[in-house]
């Protein structure tokens, strides 16, 4: 996969917004996690958040399917305003996929219930159905043969292609990645990127946070730098890198680009 | 050791040496492995060789099988004619004489829906319709009154029968009240929260004996008059209410055993909170707990045998009625000898079958 080829495949529509962030800002008890956030996600973008460790850019993504709860602001997904509103919360995360850090499987199921579970419960499909979708998937992230094993007896790489997989289950608008090569031993991280890379590639809306610079490179439409709770610059990548605006982002860059 | 090891020569060193493997090795590593283990492993022979042959003929050389109590105070070993001959009253009570096959037929059929209910492959709703069909027709049995049935007052229901009844209900129904209390308990609704809180300490902090009492003598007080509820459900409710408030806290800790990973995958998949609980949290979470979830059903089991203070005839009571006839009087190591054995018999199987649950659901392991 090149540069050129993931970018080419699919152009995102940024004045047809599916998440909007307005004026946001989000505490943990005294703490000012996420300060006067302000995104707009275009259908089928791809962005890479990246930034220091504690800077909030896992926040922002979980306070998107409200995994995390914003105190001030509003965020919009896919035309719906996050309230306290149960109904609209699940709606949104029935259409948001989520992949975490670490996998968050559910071990007393097997790979094929595992990703059969969101279609069968929150889009009423029929069992049969449902396992031909999950089947589909697995394929798809190429673990169909371990469809009948449970979680706990697969690698970490195995494991996150698979919780990558469940999101897709659900046909989702947009997926959000919380660290997920972070996890991983090294040996693992490929195969999981090129799952990732896949995905770009058909189109779909994705919300990266990661540390992995060639993937932000490759893949990115936009790439977000974090710290302190702010969206301290954002641009494309080949700006990005090459030609950084804030000395933080300089200073960050220059820590992990050895 | 070292000696064993100097022998080893260079081509039979693939093989481990004599004295460490088969009885012999055994018999060391295990009873003689250092002076103080083969002092004990002396002394652990020493004792059986004292005990032993002593029990073995009061129980059965030397005891008597089928004679009358006079008889019995002649023989130098165990009476267990106390127990053939009053065998249908510790185990039915007072339930009439000529209509015992009825009980007895109840608990066969109880015995064999939980010995089918055993293997989880079995688990279908067809065997929940089975329960309620069978709980139905052992009601029925019990209590008479149709289908030319004569009727027997539940005043008169005894025995193991009636523990059963106990254990059995108060077992199944306290189960699931205690996850309802322990999933309240975690609520984000203070007044659902506070009422499951201030429940669970109430009752656990009163002795059973307590809920026992009120449930019989101070409850009826309330009730309005001509109104009474029955002595038998009275203790029914106490049981379960007193179980539940433990199990509560038993899978209170299992929950919070789970890791908030999987809270917030099942959320991010768009289940609300009773198919998360249900499909997601719960099913790990009460797998966690099952051993101790097993000590509280087991505890509570041998619990209902308290009911002998608000003078309902459980097994116990049978047995101590039988004990009271002069005739009998003085052997009353036999008689909880034979009782002991039928709770034991409960509990093993009940903890057996647990561990065999365990085994079954521990396949998510690596």
């Amino acid at each position: 996969m090149t540069e050129e080829q993931a970018t080419e495949t699919a152009s995102p529509d940024i004045e047809d917004s599916i998440i909007e962030i307005i004026n946001m800002h989000k505490w943990f008890g005294d703490f000012h996690v996420l300060n006067d956030i302000n995104l707009k996600v275009g259908r089928k973008e791809r962005i890479v958040i990246c930034g220091p460790s504690g800077s909030g850019k896992s926040t922002l993504i979980r306070c998107i399917n409200r995994l995390e709860q914003h105190q001030r602001g509003q965020i919009i997904v896919d035309g719906i305003e996050l309230t306290n509103n149960i109904k609209n919360i699940e709606k949104i995360r029935a259409e948001v996929g989520m992949v975490f850090q670490h996998f968050n499987l559910f071990p007393h199921l097997t790979i094929v219930d595992n990703l059969a579970l969101g279609p069968i419960w929150v889009r009423k499909t029929p069992r049969k159905e449902a396992e031909e979708i999950a089947m589909y998937y697995l394929e798809k992230v190429h673990i169909a043969e371990q469809a009948k094993k449970y979680p706990g007896q697969l690698s970490g790489g195995q494991q996150q292609r698979v919780a990558i997989a469940r999101s897709l289950c659900m046909s989702p608008k947009v997926m959000l990645f919380d660290e997920p090569t972070s996890a991983l031993d090294p040996e693992m991280i490929k195969e999981v990127l090129d799952v990732m890379i896949d995905l770009a590639t058909e189109g779909m809306t994705m919300i990266v946070v990661t540390h992995e610079m060639g993937f932000a490179k490759s893949v990115a439409h936009r790439v977000l730098f974090m710290d302190f709770g702010q969206i301290v610059e954002g641009n494309t990548p080949t700006e990005f890198f090459d030609n950084p605006q804030h000395d933080r982002t300089k200073l960050f860059l220059s820590q992990i680009l050895h | 050791m070292e000696q064993t090891s100097a022998d080893i020569t260079a081509s039979d060193d693939i093989r481990p040496p004599v004295a460490s493997i088969g009885v012999i090795g055994w018999v060391r590593a295990n009873l003689f492995d250092g002076w103080f283990n083969s002092l004990l492993t002396l002394a652990t022979l020493y004792a059986l060789w004292v005990v032993v042959p002593p029990i073995v003929r009061w129980v059965i050389i030397d005891a008597v099988w089928n004679t009358t109590g006079a008889e019995c105070r002649d023989a130098a070993g165990a009476c267990w004619s106390i127990i053939a001959t009053n065998f249908r009253f510790i185990l039915f009570g007072f339930y009439p004489y000529d209509q015992q096959w009825r009980p007895l037929v109840a608990m066969l059929l109880l015995f064999g829906l939980l010995y089918y209910s055993q293997d989880r492959k079995h688990w279908t709703k067809m065997l929940g319709y089975g329960w309620v069909a069978g709980l139905v027709a052992m009601g029925l049995l019990m209590r008479g009154g149709l289908l030319g049935l004569s009727s027997v007052e539940t005043t008169k229901w005894g025995g193991l029968p009636l523990t059963l009844l106990l254990s059995v209900f108060g077992l199944t129904a306290a189960y699931p009240l205690g996850v309802i209390l322990a999933l309240g308990r975690q609520s984000r609704l203070p007044i659902i929260k506070w009422l499951c809180v201030v429940y669970i300490e109430l009752i656990r902090g009163v002795p059973l004996i307590s809920l026992l009492f009120m449930g019989s003598i101070i409850f009826p007080l309330f009730l309005p008059e001509g109104i009474t509820i029955n002595k038998i459900l009275r203790a029914q409710v106490a049981i379960i209410l007193f179980t539940a408030a433990y199990i509560a806290e038993v899978v209170r800790g299992g929950l919070q055993g789970m890791s908030r990973g999987q809270y917030e995958a099942a959320e991010s998949l768009g289940l609300n909170y009773y198919l998360t609980m249900r499909l997601i949290i719960l099913p790990q979470a009460l797998k966690i707990v099952i051993p101790p979830t097993v000590s509280i059903l087991i505890s509570a089991f041998k619990d209902t045998s308290l009911v002998v203070i608000i003078a309902l005839w459980d097994l116990l009571k049978t047995s101590q009625a039988v004990l009271s006839n002069p005739e009998w009087m003085g052997f009353s190591r036999e008689a909880y000898i034979f009782i002991a054995i039928l709770y034991f018999l409960g509990c093993f199987s009940m903890s057996n079958y647990s561990r065999r649950l365990e085994r079954e659901l521990d396949r998510d392991r690596p």
